[in-house]
């Protein structure tokens, strides 16, 4: 009976604080934390003797200022809703899911491996479908593996994500080098795809109408993702499996009473996070690449925990936080191109700010801003009880 | 409603509050206000303790006294209002400086480390120099001298994790006064204890009183205000509505003015009309990780249209035979029949199966088990249920058909406030539990398993529980019930268990049971725990 709080004694009086409301909790305090994380940058680059001013300015026009800036922006925006919300459908399962970065390099190997098999054979209205299946597969099955360890073994998911992450670094190393590179040429990479084996380009659809603009990796896998978000709303706080997950990520007891087995959330959960993840490989290897090789997953596993963090496990949070660091990072790009004293592991640097101070360090200034809301409200939590 | 104190209803102003005679005061709060966003908790409350004596601030939950005693021990800080301790004026803006205007609170759920003994858990926070070994002297010779002037006797070396819940009560008593408190709160301090240790604390109580501490005792129970208080206070709606002195008044009185009507309490229970058994147990052993018999040989029936009541102190193996009979934990030995279909250890139970042999069941413990706090009320309304095909048309939930069931549930059990969309765990304790008695009540069970089905639930609601708990039975429902609180069990049940240490120490009818001899049975068996262990 003890520890627990039964509400026995009027309110909820633990904390004495009212919580915040949801503008501030997923609106404001992340635009704070961005601003935190620039200022930091921005005191950096001051030091290293450039305008701080000047670079945002480079940066902003960089990701938003013409199209090409546009196109790489939103390309790699795909990227960090499908890790975002990746992260996400674990988080709802209260699972910590690290291993995006290698469900997504599986997932690539999945997509890779059927185009590989099938881009001579069929055609591109069903190749596309087969990808997806086969990204959603490889990363599903390869998140399902510390699944299975942590739901029936009791193997935490943290360590054996992280450490599934350095395997599959690994297994595709050995795979590109051995078996799947193109015979007679240095670089660990395949053959290319033929034409049924990529996913078109935004400048070739708007191409198809008759409209010119600038070539970029940009492509349809955009409008998956953005399907992926919906999908993953209606199916999270709409459906019984959604609501079985959120059950067992809020109280696992509560949820063993509504005769829910939480091993078996934990197995669906994951292999849904790692099935999105696989999304990754559908972008890169089939939408720009147009072929398999190493690396291409470039950290976008890892960031798409802060994405999730930023956007506070919501679809719509994380399309907002996707974008940023879409910016971000072809921001950043330009940035490296433009200002020679910024290298490129300056900019680096300001990336892992934002992701510092937005991911790691997300709920830092809750506690001043709850203080700061309080003493302008008048303080306390609202026991709606009180008033019936 | 004249006080009789001063002859002036509280309600008509701050001066109805100071009495002209009796002893100077220990706390004064004068036109205390605070507000939660919208709900104003605390309205111009005004009260006034006088020095050593035992004063009782009664009224529903939500009523407002957690928040009052919050502000007076620095918890919160008023919107308005002023506190005078011993007279003078002061700010209390953090627990510290409660402590230092010698203020002390034992919370309702004890703030103690388990794994450090007594005496680690006094000195926490207020060691008397960077060694442990002469703090550690200092408040032993320290801690004797309490002891002995107010009774207190602890095992100052023993383990708190492992003493009896009274004893560890104690431990915070004493805290509170190594700390130099010469007030004493106390919040809800009788919910976890034997009627045996209540009486040991009210002692205590009396012994403080006499060396001159003041106490303030925050409950619900009005049989302890009228036993132990010299004066009460109550409140209601966030409102202080009467003082009186404790011999002037009755329980009817104060129940009364706590509710804001008459209270009827007196249950018309209809003629037994009881079928055959719907649930059977025989022999069941449950055994945990460490070998130890939790539930060990227990063998009864609950018939239809009977109220099986298993009193006991909590701890007892009550939990862990609730949670066997839902399904929720496997059983190492024996057997259980829910209408027909056997559980035995090889072919174990699963919550959703027996919820399917038209089996509910509301837990003990509606915050850890019985509803998920960050769910809306909606959604926690399915819960156990959210798989029937008629709130999954398609693939999706139907939120339509949903929000109009919990509003239908809502009505019928009276659940306030009645919004589908409220968090969970924004509503209070007695409207959670009236919203899963809902949810388990209107799926028409044949078998109920319902845990301290009042337990932090105000007066108005319990009267509701109690009457559709009594429906329930009078409709063929076979019912057991778990309870703490002798009171429940003795006017619900038609027969009583006693369980202690995982087993069933009495079986005995209804009519042949009193409030005593019951008591008697779970408090030997208390005491038999405390041999156990070693201590006292």
């Amino acid at each position: 009976m003890k520890g627990q709080y039964d509400g026995a004694g009027d309110n909820d009086v633990s904390n004495g604080t009212k919580p915040l409301p949801r503008w501030i909790d997923i609106g404001l305090i992340p635009v704070i934390n961005v601003c935190i994380a620039l200022l930091v940058s921005g005191l950096v680059i001051m030091v290293i003797g450039e305008d701080p001013w000047e670079a945002v300015k480079i940066m902003i026009h960089g990701a938003l200022g013409y199209e090409e800036g546009i196109g790489y922006t939103l390309y790699y925006t795909t990227n960090f809703i499908f890790t975002g919300l990746a992260v996400a459908v674990a988080f709802h399962a209260g699972l910590f899911n690290i291993g995006g970065e290698g469900q997504a390099y599986i997932g690539g190997l999945g997509v890779g491996l059927a185009i590989l098999l099938f881009d001579t054979s069929l055609p591109a209205f069903l190749l596309i479908p087969l990808a997806i299946l086969a990204a959603a597969l490889f990363g599903g099955i390869y998140a399902a593996i510390p699944a299975y360890l942590q739901a029936y073994r009791g193997s935490h998911i943290v360590i054996t994500t992280i450490m599934f992450n350095f395997i599959a670094s690994a297994i595709m190393v050995y795979l590109m080098v051995n078996v799947l590179i193109k015979p007679g040429q240095q670089s660990p990479e395949s053959r290319e795809f033929s034409e049924a084996g990529q996913i078109p380009f935004i400048h070739e659809v708007f191409d198809w109408v008759g409209i010119e603009i600038t070539h970029t990796p940009l492509n349809l896998t955009i409008v998956w993702a953005v399907i992926c978000c919906v999908a993953l709303w209606f199916f999270i706080w709409r459906s019984k499996w959604g609501y079985e997950i959120r059950a067992v990520g809020f109280n696992e007891t509560a949820s063993m009473y509504a005769g829910v087995k939480p091993a078996r959330v934990i197995m669906l959960s994951m292999i849904i996070s790692g099935a999105l993840a696989g999304m990754v490989g559908l972008n890169e290897i089939m939408g720009v690449q147009h072929r398999l090789l190493l690396n291409f997953t470039a950290g976008y596993g890892f960031t798409g925990i802060a994405v999730s963090l930023m956007g506070r496990n919501h679809p719509f949070g994380i399309v907002l936080a996707s974008l940023l660091f879409g910016v971000l990072y072809q921001g950043g790009g330009e940035l490296a191109f433009d200002m020679p004293t910024i290298t490129r592991e300056m900019v680096v640097a300001i990336q892992g700010f934002v992701i510092l101070f937005s991911g790691a360090l997300a709920y830092m200034i809750t506690p001043w801003m709850t203080r700061l809301y309080n003493r302008m409200q008048g303080s306390g939590p609202a026991p709606v009880e009180a008033e019936s | 409603m004249s006080d009789p104190v001063s002859g002036m209803d509280a309600r008509t102003g701050s001066a109805g509050v100071t009495p002209s005679a009796g002893p100077p005061p220990a706390i004064e709060l004068k036109d205390i206000n605070k507000s939660f966003g919208p709900v104003r908790a605390n309205k111009n409350v005004d009260l006034f303790v006088r020095a050593g004596t035992i004063h009782g601030v009664v009224g529903e939950n939500g009523a407002g006294k957690s928040t009052l005693m919050s502000i007076l021990y620095g918890f919160y800080e008023a919107d308005r209002g002023e506190i005078f301790v011993a007279g003078e004026k002061v700010r209390i803006d953090s627990s510290q400086a409660a402590i230092k205007a010698g203020i002390g609170m034992v919370h309702q759920h004890f703030m103690l480390v388990n794994t450090f003994t007594v005496l680690e858990n006094v000195m926490l926070g207020a060691e008397s120099g960077a060694l442990i070994r002469e703090s550690a002297a200092a408040a032993t010779s320290k801690l004797k001298q309490l002891a002995d002037n107010y009774g207190l006797h602890v095992d100052i070396n023993g383990i708190t994790g492992e003493l009896p819940v009274g004893d560890q009560q104690r431990v915070e008593i004493l805290k509170a006064l190594y700390r130099g408190a010469r007030v004493l709160i106390l919040d809800e301090p009788t919910g976890v204890l034997t009627p045996q240790e209540t009486d040991q604390l009210f002692e205590i109580l009396k012994a403080l009183k006499d060396e001159g501490v003041t106490v303030v005792l925050i409950t619900h129970k009005l049989r302890e205000i009228m036993e132990v208080t010299d004066y009460v206070s109550v409140m209601r709606h966030g409102e202080m509505v009467a003082h009186r002195t404790t011999s002037q008044t009755s329980k009817e009185e104060l129940a009364e003015l706590m509710v804001g009507r008459k209270v009827i309490d007196n249950v018309s229970k209809k003629a037994e009309n009881f079928g055959e058994a719907s649930l059977v147990v025989e022999r069941l052993s449950i055994i945990s990780g460490q070998g130890v018999a939790l539930v060990d040989d227990v063998s009864f029936q609950v018939r239809a249209g009977e109220i099986v009541g298993i009193a006991g102190v909590s701890g007892n193996g009550q939990s862990q035979l609730l949670e066997a009979l839902s399904g929720i934990r496997p059983i190492d030995k024996g057997r259980i029949v829910l209408n027909g279909r056997e559980i035995t250890p090889e072919h174990p139970g699963d919550p959703s199966e027996v919820r399917e042999l038209k089996v509910a069941h509301v837990p003990e413990d509606r915050h850890r088990m019985g509803l998920v706090t960050s769910f809306q009320a909606k959604e926690s309304v399915v819960l156990g249920y959210h798989r029937l095909p008629r709130y999954n048309p398609g693939i999706l939930l139907d939120q339509q058909v949903i929000g109009d069931e919990c509003v239908r549930l809502m009505d019928d059990f009276d659940v306030r406030p009645r919004q589908p969309e409220i968090k969970s765990a924004n509503m209070s304790g007695g409207n959670q539990q009236k919203l899963i008695l809902a949810r388990e009540i209107d799926k028409a069970p044949e078998v109920l398993l319902v845990g301290q089905p009042t337990r932090g639930v105000d007066i108005g609601a319990i009267e509701f529980i109690h009457d559709q708990l009594l429906a329930l039975r009078d409709g063929g429902c076979a019912i057991l019930m778990v309870s703490v609180e002798i009171e429940e069990i003795m006017k619900l049940s038609d027969r009583i268990l006693v369980m202690y240490d995982g087993r069933i120490v009495s079986n005995i009818d209804r009519q042949d049971a009193d409030v005593n001899t019951l008591g008697l049975m779970m408090a030997n068996a208390h005491e038999g725990a405390i041999r156990r262990r070693g201590g006292q």
